[in-house]
């Protein structure tokens, strides 16, 4: 097995998903077999190829330095759960 | 502070410059700052579901420009990845940046450092949109969010650990910052976050060729509080180690109120980014054309524009440095040269002096000034005629300055119109001379410096307005 289960752990903190205790096993197996099919195409010839960015065989198009957006505010907030002097408020975060 | 040994200290900077662009990076919301909050903040940049973002072309072409000017390849091909961190002002919980591809590859900048230059690497400079507020204070236990900063185009420029004191990354600093509003890619105004900066400092002992661990500074927002900031942080690394301490790799905050910087331990769990290439995004691609459209558009550089007026102009250093320290005081400057026809080091020394000091004073800049080029050429060119003297001159433009009005208006509306009338000029020096027998008699016997005397009691008469030059010459005829 690549991963350990305090990796899968430290990979779920990151992300912020909860994970119950029961489940940590088979998420290891689950994710190291996803680490294992990525070993094996490693050892594919891979030598001046260009990594693929994207699997879409185009480049990015470019839009105009325009403002096309108008105020909508009120009906952003409008689904928000707490407003205040027009400010989304959210649980206190500080550094 | 005194230590017992040599070490030397290792700077790199990483620059936040905020694109002057209408629009915003991925979205058409404005960016226009002091805007009413969540304003200016649409589906994109509030990350909702089924949104997809579309690169403004402004921001690539400002990145291109800000790549030439540091002589950097431009990548041919570079892609967005997303940076994945949780924080309230993050909608989306990942910012979309740029990882493994940058935009703009290796460059270079050259800083002057005690009368000589030193060229500072710059590692690389890639295209991110901008975070939104926090606004911790009076909501009752919680925090207000702001997106309106939220998808603003930034340039973050990092630069090699090049720099070896905070004298230099200040230096260095303050060159970046004349280059970008040069390039007019950025306004460089600091107090509204348009540029920012983070310091990455470590210390080695003298000698040593290996880097020590190295401490991250973020959030110095001023010349003034990058220097203090590094200083603060070399003498905390090095008393830390003196003492039998190691320096711990960490982000630290730094505290203008107190001069201080403190761990945010908080970061350090969080930085773990799992970048991956953005799948909204694809790979950007800028053509030899482009480039090529761009170069063309590209201002003469400060470097560039100090030297030539330096040869063109016959400045010293110092002026030529202040003049081109801004493209608007160039500008200004080769517009006065060009409406007065005065002598170039004239109009330099106006405006190296009482230009700038007068803008100190009000609080303005070149751009704001109430004084156009236009109305100092009508100054400067009847200090050129002798129509009025340097003396008056000053007068004059302290009341051009008040009223507005232009300097051949002042001049007639107080009569300070030089008197060159010999007739009116011989009267005062021969009723000056009369009433002062005693010290006539002691310039007649050799005592030179009553001279001074007479010139000062003829020009008081005259209130200023008499031609110096030719008060000395009939001074000199009457008193011999």
């Amino acid at each position: 097995m690549i991963l350990t289960a305090e990796e899968v752990k430290k990979i779920a903190y990151l992300a912020r998903l909860g994970i119950e205790h029961q489940d940590i096993e088979s998420y290891t197996q689950d994710l190291s077999n996803v680490l294992d099919l990525m070993q094996q195409m490693g050892k594919t010839g891979t030598e001046g190829v260009l990594p693929m960015a994207h699997p879409m065989d185009q480049v990015q198009r470019l839009r105009q330095d325009l403002v096309t957006e108008s105020n909508g505010r009120q009906n952003f907030q409008a689904v928000a759960p707490l407003v205040e002097e027009g400010l989304y408020l959210v649980p206190k975060v500080i550094e | 502070m005194e230590h017992s040994q040599q070490w030397d200290y290792v700077i790199g900077l990483e620059i936040h410059a905020q694109l002057a662009t209408q629009s915003k990076i991925f979205s058409g919301a404005a960016t226009a700052y002091g805007a009413e909050p969540n304003t200016q903040a649409c589906a994109v940049d509030l990350g909702l579901p089924g949104v997809l973002p579309v690169l403004n072309e402004q921001a690539v072409t400002m990145a291109v420009k800000f790549g030439m000017a540091i002589e950097a390849e431009i990548a041919p091909y570079s892609v967005f990845a997303r940076k994945n961190y949780f924080y309230p002002d993050l909608p989306k919980g990942y910012q979309i940046s740029q990882y493994e591809l940058p935009v703009v590859g290796k460059g270079h900048l050259e800083i002057e450092v005690d009368g000589g230059t030193k060229r500072i690497g710059i590692t690389r400079a890639h295209l991110e949109e901008d975070a939104g507020k926090s606004l911790h204070e009076s909501f009752h236990g919680m925090s207000g969010i702001d997106l309106n900063r939220a998808g603003t185009p930034l340039l973050e420029i990092v630069s090699e650990p090049d720099l070896r004191s905070a004298k230099e990354a200040v230096a260095y600093m303050r060159k970046l910052h004349e280059l970008v509003r040069y390039l007019g890619v950025c306004d460089g105004n600091m107090q509204e976050g348009s540029f920012r900066c983070d310091a990455n400092v470590s210390v080695r002992p003298g000698g040593q060729k290996e880097f020590g661990t190295r401490v991250e500074i973020k959030n110095i927002n001023s010349f003034k509080f990058v220097e203090k900031a590094i200083n603060h942080e070399i003498e905390r690394q090095i008393e830390l180690i003196e003492n039998g301490g190691k320096v711990v790799q960490e982000t630290r905050l730094y505290d203008a109120n107190k001069d201080e910087t403190r761990s945010m331990r908080s970061k350090e769990e969080a930085n773990d980014y799992r970048y991956f290439p953005d799948p909204d995004l694809l790979p950007v691609h800028i053509s030899e054309e482009f480039k090529e459209q761009i170069k063309a558009q590209l201002p003469e550089l400060p470097d560039a524009k100090k030297s030539r007026f330096k040869a063109q102009y016959g400045l010293d250093d110092e002026n030529a440095y202040i003049l081109t320290s801004s493209r608007d005081l160039a500008d200004y400057f080769e517009a006065l040269v060009r409406a007065s026809s005065c002598e170039s080091k004239l109009c330099a020394n106006w405006m190296t002096g009482d230009l700038m000091a007068a803008l100190n004073k009000a609080d303005l800049d070149i751009s704001t000034s109430p004084m156009q080029y236009e109305r100092l050429a009508g100054l400067l060119i009847r200090i050129d005629d002798q129509t009025i003297s340097g003396k008056i001159a000053k007068q004059v433009f302290e009341l051009m300055w008040q009223s507005g009005a232009t300097a051949d208006a002042v001049i007639a509306g107080k009569g300070l119109k030089q008197i060159t009338d010999t007739g009116a000029i011989e009267a005062i020096i021969d009723k000056i001379i009369a009433a002062n027998q005693d010290q006539v008699e002691q310039y007649r016997n050799g005592k030179d410096k009553v001279f001074g005397f007479f010139v000062g009691q003829v020009m008081k008469e005259m209130q200023g307005k008499a031609n110096p030059a030719e008060v000395n010459k009939m001074l000199k005829e009457k008193l011999q």
